[in-house]
């Protein structure tokens, strides 16, 4: 058996490029692991649209649907200054890449506050079926919308806030430890891709919620 | 290719280096250690725990259907039995122990790797599989649950008054280590394998840990999502479930089906893995056409996604539905088949060697082949409908699960104990336990073939009195089936201290987990290793007695 020396590395990776491979591999497997998680959901959505279309539209006609467009612009603008943020990172340029990074978890949190307003005017009326006044509407399906709405973006809100914390921190990281760049690009990216799926999410859950009635 | 002798001796000892056990010897050492092999460990230890608390109430099962009247436990005692028997068999013990425990220890050392990929999220896997299992044993002090392993609803949404909910959260937070553990083996055997380890080099081992990893990835966070949704209900008063409201049960069950079907394999995947070892390296012959074998893991992977409503046959699914679930279900037989048929050819003219491993393997081959032709029965849309939810089900999957998936665990357990504790175990006794194993498990469970057949439903803690005789010889199997398990414990701890050094290599295997020192170094290899040879090289190794070290 051909050997060569073997020093006793910190890490299983041999160098630099096999790191990378693994690193974005990993975090694409994790993302086929929440599409197929999110992916029930969409059934149970896809289903009850089938078994009661009309309780479906007359439920999504209860939705804010000018307030979710905004949420879509403003997460769609997070994608944007996140995919910045890596491409930044790539070019060793730390500054940018902390300010595009508060950027996207600035927008984060801005579609937070714009879904916890949403949410509320929704208590007031009524429309969450766990919580509040009683349910306005009659027709048999609609309260089960309204039970995969609020699945559907209260998880997504929650992968949204761990979404923040993660591009926050990372930005508070590379403010202190100047030298992880360009070497760490790859955390950027990987972080980027979480925020990319939470973004997709939404951009599935938009139509399905919101539009579906029209 | 051939390859000269010299080329498979062991790389030149520099300095011998320490063993990963004596890297440490405080809890500390072990609780926050990344190295796989003690992760792995941690993971057997752990899965032992859960495999007699399961076995504990399996045990009271059987006593109880000794005799025909509910005498020993109630029924509420006897639904929450069976109930914590498949929970904690399924979701703590199966699902992790081929691969969080031999997996873990054994793919870097057989690809050629330092460590897995994500070394760190492996020990996190072991914490969150902790936490699951601290769920479960909250679920067990606070009274139980009641639902059967499958969750029901609306049973389990609107009607059980038992610890649905923490069982559910301890089964969502279990399958996310299901789900860190198979990223881990995926990303490790893309890119970690050594120079020269290219994939048709590879140990089968590694080939259908792969295929269950993409199962684990793909198939546990929709189970997560429907635990959820149960939870949800229970907690909200949502009613994604609920009929009252809309909501469709079946839904349900085609989500947990999804899930819980592609399971069988993550069970079973490993275990054909771990056999296929066993058989090449006690017959000293290379594995009889490879890379039938290597796809038939991921063929069985793909078409196990497209099998699980023929758990819902009289569930009210459209006759179009299930004819081509049944169909399917036929599909998924012919990569089984094409593996027994292989395992089989690999033995003939084979130097075998009757060692207690192999005595495992035989009986995996054995009672996989009877499991698997009567799932063909169940597979049958007709046939389904007569012994549906009746023992004919519980003998079939209790054969692949245990009959197939446990004998491929003790398996693995003798085969790499040497190399992981660097001790032989008593030969003697193993060959015993795994006769014992093997009889034990056939009385048990071919009785309820019949059973079932003749209409004795599954999950009834009292039964007419014309079963009788068959509940018994089940249950006497039982008492021989515990001893056969009972007896390894006791005898590999014994070996911990007193049995005769392994070697590295003590069974003249060719792979290259046995061309380290037993017990591995930390980073497992004196040198990074550098492949030059296919798998399984046997015809071109020395004589197994010359190379066996005791």
């Amino acid at each position: 058996m051909a050997t060569e020396a073997l020093p006793p590395l910190a890490e299983p990776f041999a160098d630099r490029r096999q790191q990378r491979t693994a690193d974005e591999l990993g975090i694409w497997l994790y993302m086929a692991t929440e599409i197929m998680m999110f992916g029930a959901l969409f059934l149970g959505l896809a289903l009850y649209r089938v078994t009661w279309p009309a309780a479906t539209a007359e439920a999504s006609r209860h939705l804010l649907k000018w307030i979710g467009a905004a949420n879509t612009a403003v997460l769609l603008t997070s994608s944007l200054t996140m995919a910045l943020a890596v491409l930044a990172a790539r070019a060793d340029r730390q500054g940018r890449c902390v300010l595009l990074l508060l950027a996207t978890a600035a927008l984060g949190l801005a579609f937070l506050g714009i879904k916890a307003y949403e949410y509320h005017d929704e208590y007031t009326q009524g429309l969450m079926p766990f919580a509040g006044p009683g349910f306005p509407l009659q027709e048999r399906g609609t309260e089960l919308f309204f039970d995969l709405y609020y699945l559907g973006t209260g998880l997504h809100a929650l992968h949204l806030a761990v979404g923040i914390v993660l591009v926050g921190g990372l930005a508070l990281r590379l403010l202190v430890d100047r030298a992880l760049l360009p070497d760490r690009a790859v955390t950027v990216a990987v972080i980027g891709i979480f925020w990319h799926l939470i973004d997709i999410v939404w951009i599935f859950l938009f139509p399905v919620l919101y539009l579906v009635a029209r | 290719m051939s390859i000269a002798s010299a080329d498979l001796a062991f790389a030149p000892a520099g300095e011998q280096q320490p063993s990963y056990l004596s890297a440490g010897h405080s809890l500390r050492s072990w609780l926050l250690s990344t190295d796989h092999k003690r992760v792995a460990v941690l993971y057997l230890v752990s899965v032992t725990g859960f495999f007699f608390l399961g076995a504990i109430a399996a045990a009271l099962i059987r006593l109880e259907l000794i005799t025909p009247a509910g005498d020993l436990v109630s029924d509420d005692t006897y639904d929450k039995l069976f109930t914590l028997h498949g929970v904690i068999m399924v979701w703590f013990f199966l699902i992790p122990s081929i691969p969080a425990t031999f997996g873990n220890f054994l793919i870097p050392l057989m690809i050629g790797a330092t460590d897995l990929a994500f070394p760190r999220l492996n020990l996190l896997s072991w914490y969150i599989y902790v936490l699951g299992g601290l769920f479960t044993a909250y679920v067990l002090l606070a009274g139980g649950v009641d639902t059967g392993w499958t969750f029901y609803t609306p049973f389990s949404s609107l009607f059980s008054n038992t610890h649905v909910v923490a069982a559910a959260c301890g089964i969502v937070v279990v399958g996310f280590s299901s789900i860190l553990t198979g990223l881990n083996f995926i990303v490790t055997i893309h890119t970690l394998r050594a120079p020269g380890m290219t994939w048709f080099r590879l140990p089968i081992f590694c080939w259908s840990h792969y295929a269950t990893s993409v199962i684990l990835v793909l198939a546990t966070p929709v189970l997560a999502m429907t635990l959820l949704l149960v939870v949800a209900e229970r907690v909200l008063g949502l009613g994604i479930f609920d009929p009252n409201k809309g909501g469709d049960p079946l839904l349900f069950q085609h989500l947990f089906w999804f899930y819980s079907h592609p399971a069988v394999y993550i069970m079973i995947l490993p275990g054909m893995g771990v056999v296929t070892e066993l058989v090449t390296a006690f017959a000293k012959k290379r594995v009889f056409s490879y890379a039938w074998v290597a796809f038939a893991s991921i063929a069985i992977a793909f078409i196990g996604f497209l099998v699980w409503a023929h758990h819902m046959f009289v569930a009210g699914m459209s006759l179009y539905a299930g004819l081509v679930f049944s169909f399917m279900s036929f599909a998924v037989a012919v990569p089984s088949a094409i593996k027994v048929y292989n395992w089989t050819a690999t033995l003939y003219k084979g130097r075998v060697s009757l060692d207690a491993p192999l005595l495992y393997a035989l009986g995996f081959i054995g009672l996989f082949v009877i499991g698997g032709l009567t799932g063909l029965f169940l597979a049958s849309l007709a046939v389904d409908v007569h012994v549906h939810d009746t023992y004919f089900v519980v003998a079939h999957f209790h054969f692949i699960m245990v009959g197939a998936t446990v004998h491929a665990y003790f398996g693995a357990l003798h085969f790499w104990w040497p190399k992981m504790i660097g001790r032989l175990y008593p030969e003697g006794w193993a060959k015993a336990a795994a006769l014992l194993a093997f009889f034990g498990f056939l009385v048990t469970f071919f009785p309820q073939f019949i059973l079932g057949y003749a209409g004795m439903p599954r999950r009834y803690h009292a039964y007419p009195p014309e079963f009788q005789v068959l509940h018994m010889i089940s249950s006497g199997g039982a008492g021989v089936l515990g001893l056969a398990y009972l007896l390894p414990f006791l005898y590999l701890l014994w070996s911990l201290r007193w049995g005769a050094p392994a070697g590295d290599n003590p069974w003249g295997a060719a792979g290259l987990e046995w061309r380290t020192t037993s017990p591995p170094p930390r980073w497992n290899f004196a040198a990074r290793p550098v492949v030059t040879w296919e798998a399984y090289p046997y015809q071109d190794m020395p004589k197994p007695e010359a190379a066996r070290g005791d």
